[in-house]
Formats: C-alpha cells, structure tokens, sequence
C-alpha cells in the first residue's frame, strides 16, 4: 500500500474539477460554503480583500482557525503558507490539511525559490500568471496550478489575462514543430521533457483552475468557458450583501457554464456583489501576481 | 456503438469519458434530466459527493436518476458517485439517490494523507490484480443480501459491490489505464438489452 504518490496528489484535484473552492475565516463561513455546494474549503485568517486593506507581513493563518474549520466541515480543507516558507509548509501538513496553496496572497518568505513540494506528503497548489511559471512550479512538485489574477480586487480582468496566457501559450507549443521545443522550453524556463508533453498532449500535466477576482457567476462560467476546470473564489462571496445566495450560484453557473440561460438564472438577486478595485489605482508594490 | 451518459456535474467526468473512448463507447456529458433519455448506461464519477448531492437537487434531476435506475438502466457509481447510490451515508444525514442496498461510510478512511493506493484481487475481472486508487475514499459498511460485494481490501472491508443494474467501487478505474471495471459495466449494459428484448 502506497501512500502521497504523485497520483494521489493529482488525483484529489481531478476530482475537485468542476468546483469552486471558496476562501473561509470561521467554521460558520466553512458550513455555508459546504451548504452551497463549494468541493472544498480555504481556511484562512483573513479574505485576500481584507489583508489587502491590512497591508504588513501576511503569514499563514492560526492552526486553531484551521484546525476548527477542518472540524467543521467533511469536505477538502486547504491552507495558505508562504512562498518558499517550507516551516509553514510543514506546520499546515502537520494538521493534515488536505491540500496546501503556497501562495502569492501571503507575503513571500523567499523572493529566489519555491517549496520543493516533493518532498511532502500533502499536495500542493500554486499560482501562475503564464505557462512557463505554471511548468516551474509543477517541476517543483505543485500537483495542481490555479491562474493567479489580482486577489481581493473583485476585479477578473487579471485573472482572464493569465488564463489567456496558459492556453494562449498550450495552443502556441501544440502547432510548433519538434525542432522548435528546446528553444522554447529554454525562452518559458521549463525543463526540455515538460514542454514536450504539453506539445504532446495540449494541455497541462495538472488539473489547472482560475483565481484571483472572480465575483459573479458570469465571471466563473467567463473563467470555464476559457479553459479553466475550477474555480477558486476568495473574498466575493464573504465579502458580498448575500453570501448564502452568491455561493450557490457561482458553484451553479460553474457546473452549467455552457448554458447561458442558467448562468442568467443564477445571476438574479443576489443583492451587491463585492466593491471591485480597479487594478490600476492598486500601488505596484501591491500588486499581488507579480510575487514568483 | 453504446450510449454512455456520464453525470458531469462536478468531479472526474472527463477522465471516464476517456475510459469510454478506449473501449469503443459514446460517452455523452449530462447535466440535465432530458439528457438521461435513450441512454443505454450512466456512469456518476468521483468527486466531492457533498457538491454533487447538491447539484442533482436542481431541474429535478434526482428524481430523474431515481426513476431511470428503477426502470433498469446500468449505472456505475465511482466513489463519490457510490456515496449519492447508497441507501444510508454515514458521516451525512440522509441519503442522497438511495438506489442501492448498502451503507456506506464517507471519508472512511481519513484525510488526504490517508489517501493511497495498492493492487486488489477482483475475481470477476480476473488477473492480474487491478491497481486502486483511494482518494479520501468511502468503505462499504454494511450489505443487504441482494448484494453481491466483488472486491475486498485484504483487511475484509468491502469496496466494489453489485446489486442486479448497479456497480459501485470505493476507487478510481478512471484514474487508471486499465479498462477492465469500465469493460465489465459495458458488459451490464449488453444484458439489459437482452432483457428489454
């Protein structure tokens, strides 16, 4: 019997697809997300939109907050640590979280290198804003890739320009001729071997899901319809007038993101959605995506 | 060439479709009840049964599943989709379709780092040995006669089961390039036609 294969890891985010997996602070959240139909949980301390306004060092959250929400609810339970913190990495396994995002959210604690994410047994989630970084961070062991767009803005124009990104560049390797794959793995910063399958194949290695602005149920079936096979949503629903109503329908349109008629019933009365930012009133050194 | 509805709700869909591929059936992604019509089986992947459960509340598509799997058709529940077949969940209240005539017990064997996977002697697929894939899984607690179980964990503790147009497994053959359990629910699907004859 085998246990934290590469398989199981991939695997769990085969089957969250299809999913939105929502960003939690209380147990109370975490039961509403369930309720809705979310397939898993982010724990965390605080919304993206609220250690945005915060500012200073954002760390991974209290193992109480985490602890009581995975005891909460009988679905996924993910957490945050920081870039290249791999202590953090280690205190959220330890927990027995079921999956771990190192995340562009919290404050980088190593601005030159990634987790080595084989080295543990829980699988990891990163962020990407292209194909080359989505490859490096799955070289480093991320058994499943999310888009990173602009957390805590309620904006998903970043979150589209990096989805475009991904499969704009998928598309671009799958016409190249065989001869042209070493220069192009070389100018995206992936191992020769990588680029090959995605030439191959025409698509990522890992289940690939969007983040970082989604609000509406239309931006969640926009994220689908471009290539995404998930959703994460972080601050829209918590910080939304209805969020019992705007959950369920963003993991409604999610499922039927074919189907306009029911991401238009979906759509009605769900009251205010978040406050959006426009990107670019948000200072550089703010801007999240940017942390690699 | 067989109709194979898989339930794409949310989960693993994508990856049995592709099971069906190789074994020469159509597979057709449904979401809605008029899709469950003139199909000659419906595979409900895996997943995350709580989501799932909630989906299938919508455009009456519980009922539909529940009066199509009554009427006789093949259905093959992939462990989520054996938690939204059984009768009784526990670790849930309720059920979810309640097809079938077990109880099952979600997340039975723990969290992801319980996850694993290892070879399971299936006599009704015959050798070798076929690899399972236990993601979060759920076990099968308890059988009522009619229940014919078909794979065992070396422990004793039930994973694939029948019961007469029902297939359940705790694991994930889609996740696997073996096409044996996908093969042997087609194999259902051939029966019934005989039946309806």
């Amino acid at each position: 019997m085998e246990k934290g294969t590469w398989t199981l890891k991939t695997g769990l985010a085969q089957m969250l697809k299809g999913g939105v997996i929502m960003d939690v602070v209380t147990p109370e959240q975490a039961k509403i997300a369930e309720e809705a139909g979310a397939c898993a949980v982010m724990a965390l301390e605080r919304v993206p939109a609220d250690i945005r306004a915060a500012g200073g060092v954002a760390r991974m959250a209290d193992p109480t907050v985490i602890q009581a929400i995975m005891n909460a609810v009988s679905i996924p339970v993910m957490a945050k640590c920081r870039i290249g913190h791999f202590v953090e990495a280690q205190v959220v396994e330890s927990l027995g979280v079921d999956y771990i995002d190192e995340s562009e959210v919290l404050t980088p604690a190593d601005e030159a290198n990634h987790i080595w994410k084989h080295d543990f047994k829980v699988p990891f989630v990163c962020g990407c804003r292209d194909l080359g970084e989505a490859l490096r961070r799955i070289a480093e062991g991320a058994a499943m890739i999310r888009t990173k767009g602009e957390a805590g803005t309620g904006n998903v124009v970043e979150a589209v320009r990096h989805m475009r990104a991904v499969m704009g560049n998928i598309r671009k390797l799958q016409s190249m001729s065989e001869d042209e794959l070493a220069t192009e793995a070389k100018s995206l910063g992936a191992s020769l071997e990588i680029v090959q399958e995605v030439h191959k194949t025409g698509k990522l290695p890992v289940v690939n899901f969007a983040a970082g602005g989604i609000a509406t149920p239309a931006d969640a079936a926009l994220m689908m319809q471009l290539g995404a096979e998930g959703v994460f949503v972080g601050s829209g629903i918590f910080k939304s007038s209805n969020p019992e109503a705007r959950a369920k329908a963003i993991v409604k349109a999610t499922t039927h993101y074919q189907d306009p008629q029911v991401v238009a019933e979906a759509s009605r009365d769900l009251g205010e959605a978040m406050p959006g930012l426009e990107i670019g009133s948000i200072p550089e050194n703010e801007i999240m995506a940017t942390r690699e | 060439m067989k109709k194979i509805g898989v339930l794409a709700l949310q989960g693993a869909f994508a990856e049995h479709e592709k099971c069906l591929a190789q074994i020469g059936a159509k597979a057709f992604l449904t979401r809605l009840p008029r899709e469950l019509e003139h199909l000659d089986g419906l595979i409900i992947p895996g997943g995350e049964s709580s989501s799932i459960g909630k989906l299938i509340n919508d455009y009456d598509l519980a009922f539909a599943l529940q009066s199509h799997i009554v009427n006789g058709l093949p259905v093959f529940g992939t462990c989520a989709g054996m938690i939204l077949l059984a009768k009784q969940v526990i670790g849930l209240d309720g059920q979810f379709l309640g097809a079938m005539n077990i109880v099952v017990r979600r997340n039975a064997f723990g969290r992801q780092v319980d996850s694993f996977e290892l070879d399971l002697s299936i006599p009704v697929l015959g050798e070798p040995p076929f690899h399972a894939i236990f993601i979060r899984a759920p076990w099968i607690e308890n059988v009522e006669p009619e229940v014919e179980i078909l794979a065992q964990l070396p422990d004793g503790t039930p994973v694939a089961a029948r019961q007469s147009n029902i297939l359940v497994a705790s694991f994930h053959p889609e996740l696997t390039n073996d096409t044996r359990f996908h093969d042997y629910f087609l194999s259902m699907t051939e029966r019934r036609e005989k039946c309806k004859k």
